[in-house]
């Protein structure tokens, strides 16, 4: 039945020959893993202490790779790299991975391209959680975490929560609809947050510098609990590329192309919020990423999700560890700040540049 | 008329009894219809009349009717979801894309239920991509975003990803809506096209009667979630069923002559 239609054409012709050259996704993942390989070296040689380039680079082949290095470098030189910038590089590379992977599903789910890893009120929640952690005087100490981290991670997936039950997500129905409860929830938990925010007294500096993100807190022992529930939310969504194209159309045509697309939604609503989750009890709120890495990234390779979700969360990566080297450099700038600095004005640059093509 | 072609022939649809009610309204009244493999019909009727339902329920959209709907001999359920889209392709009356997407990207998304889930297309895949852009003729909008495009190129557009979906039935909601006669023409010879050489059964919801009469040779009239008559143009369109069904004076419809030519 299926090559009933196909088999008609000439089968002489180069049928294939007909489609174009495809949007240079090769170059662009070339391009991604040169950026991130930068970000790596450069993110652990530079700090207060800098550490020489080519010491650096034996330094991460003999601790990384296991190379046969001659130790050039000295023992302090090697415990600023191992212990304190190699998590904390990691880190901002496995948050941008999520951030990045989370806006082009919340994207692709909502067919929005407005919307960003927060969008469902995961931001407002996660704020809320991380707040109340600071006023309550429990201390907690789980595997690296704080009692904040856990509140902000819980607080991100009980907005999402609370949104889907609300909208009814579940079933087929106005997305707009979605996105205002979305927009609902997350101004009452602001609300809260707002609130806690003014009764904190002394602890206000606290909350408000985790409002704005930063990896100085970041470790090994973070890393490793947090990295494996990015990595599995990370790796169903990758695994979810056919739904996300073909929900490119909405949910209706979804259907008709044979997604079972309550399941396949509710699937990817959920890795998208498990791994938003992880990334803001690692970091703190990180704006920008999650919304312009798969804008970006959907400029030059279009919207086929088999290429724009891995190459978003490559250039999430990168974009991230960039950005937490340029905010370590002045001393301990917030890396929100930064990722709003840097990539606003060249995001405005690529749309004016490529506005024949590409109309928001 | 359609009975007799069919006989040897398993149908590529049945609909037996089919009802849906939304709450206490009943929007279909229990249909039944055959259509063979290369079988082209019009679905008409008045707004409201069930035609679109009918689609859903075809589809499995509509999850709370009741009757029987086969598609090459099997339920939507026997089928499994992805096996029936490669049966059943939509024609949806509009399309809105989100994000900017090329038509051969657009057309691609038709190769969905016979990609690999996680390897994606294969070459197969992208010869009938190329392939169905070729047999709707839409060669010349390649490259071009589908946002871009004028209602009846992207009508034509949306034609060419149905037809890379390979299904031995179609159906679809409205296809000249909106369309220039031009394109409204170019729609509906592509449809005889590929019921005639392909083998593929059609099923349009219509609104342009005259349109509707001139090129499909079977007409299935709803009025109020009943089908009230099914046959050649000549035959369903009759002065007392348009007022029946549209309540209208039927002397402003173009109607088909009894001894009609062939186009």
């Amino acid at each position: 039945m299926s090559t009933r239609v196909a088999g008609r054409v000439d089968a002489a012709r180069p049928t294939v020959a007909l489609l174009p050259a495809s949007r240079r996704p090769v170059a662009l993942a070339l391009t991604g893993l040169l950026a991130l390989a930068t970000a790596l070296v450069l993110g652990v040689a530079l700090g207060n202490v800098a550490v020489p380039v080519a010491d650096t680079l034996a330094l991460l082949a003999h601790r990384l790779l296991g190379w046969p290095v001659s130790v050039t470098w000295p023992a302090s030189a090697e415990t600023i790299i191992v212990e304190l910038r190699l998590p904390r590089v990691l880190t901002a590379m496995a948050v941008g991975v999520a951030l990045a992977l989370a806006g082009a599903t919340f994207q692709g789910l909502l067919r929005n391209p407005l919307a960003d890893p927060y969008v469902l009120g995961t931001a407002s929640g996660a704020a809320l959680g991380a707040a109340l952690a600071m006023l309550l005087p429990i201390q907690v100490a789980l595997l690296g975490f704080g009692l904040m981290h856990l509140l902000a991670f819980g607080g991100a997936l009980l907005a999402v929560a609370v949104v889907y039950r609300l909208s009814r997500l579940g079933e087929l129905n106005s997305l707009t609809s979605v996105l205002l409860t979305g927009y609902a929830v997350g101004s009452l938990l602001a609300a809260g947050l707002a609130m806690t925010m003014y009764l904190s007294g002394s602890h206000l500096r606290q909350i408000f510098f985790y409002l704005l993100g930063s990896f100085s807190l970041s470790s090994w022992q973070q890393l490793l609990v947090g990295l494996p529930v990015i990595l599995l939310g990370c790796l169903v969504i990758l695994g979810r590329a056919r739904s996300l194209n073909a929900l490119l159309l909405g949910e209706e045509t979804a259907a008709h192309l044979g997604l079972n697309v309550r399941r396949e939604r509710l699937v990817l609503l959920g890795a998208a919020t498990l791994i938003t989750g992880a990334a803001v009890a690692m970091s703190g709120l990180i704006g920008f990423v999650g919304l312009v890495v798969p804008h970006l990234v959907r400029l030059v390779v279009g919207p086929n999700a088999r290429l724009l979700l891995p190459l978003s969360a490559l250039f999430g990566a990168s974009f991230l560890a960039f950005a937490d080297l340029v905010a370590r450099m002045p001393g301990e700038l917030p890396v929100g700040i930064v990722t709003a600095v840097i990539g606003a004005p060249f995001f405005l640059y690529l749309l004016r540049r490529y506005r024949a093509g590409y109309a928001l | 008329m359609s009975t007799a072609l069919a006989a040897p022939v398993e149908p590529a649809l049945e609909l037996r009894d089919v009802r849906l009610a939304y709450g206490l309204r009943e929007v279909l009244r229990g249909i039944d219809l055959c259509l063979a493999p290369g079988e082209r019909v019009a679905l008409l009727g008045e707004n409201g009349a069930g035609k679109s339902s009918l689609l859903r329920c075809i589809t499995g959209l509509a999850g709370n009717a009741s009757g029987e709907v086969l598609i090459d001999g099997r339920t939507g359920r026997q089928h499994g979801r992805e096996a029936l889209a490669r049966r059943v392709a939509v024609v949806p009356g509009q399309t809105d894309v989100a994000f900017p997407l090329r038509v051969e990207e657009l057309v691609a998304l038709g190769r969905i239920p016979h990609e690999h889930p996680l390897l994606g297309p294969r070459e197969e895949d992208r010869e009938a991509v190329a392939a169905a852009i070729r047999r709707v003729g839409v060669e010349r909008l390649v490259g071009r975003d589908v946002r871009q495009l004028s209602l009846g190129e992207r009508q034509l557009a949306v034609l060419a990803m149905s037809v890379a979906q390979g299904a031995g039935l179609l159906l679809l909601d409205e296809p000249t809506a909106h369309l220039d006669l031009r394109h409204q023409v170019a729609v509906m010879r592509l449809l005889r096209r590929l019921a005639e050489e392909d083998g593929v059964a059609v099923l349009a919801v219509m609104h342009d009667v005259a349109l509707a009469a001139h090129f499909f040779p079977r007409i299935v009239l709803l009025h109020e979630g009943r089908l009230v008559a099914d046959g050649a143009p000549a035959e369903v369109l009759t002065p007392e069923r348009i007022r029946q069904v549209y309540g209208v004076d039927p002397s402003i419809v173009p109607l088909p002559l009894p001894a009609r030519s062939p186009d």
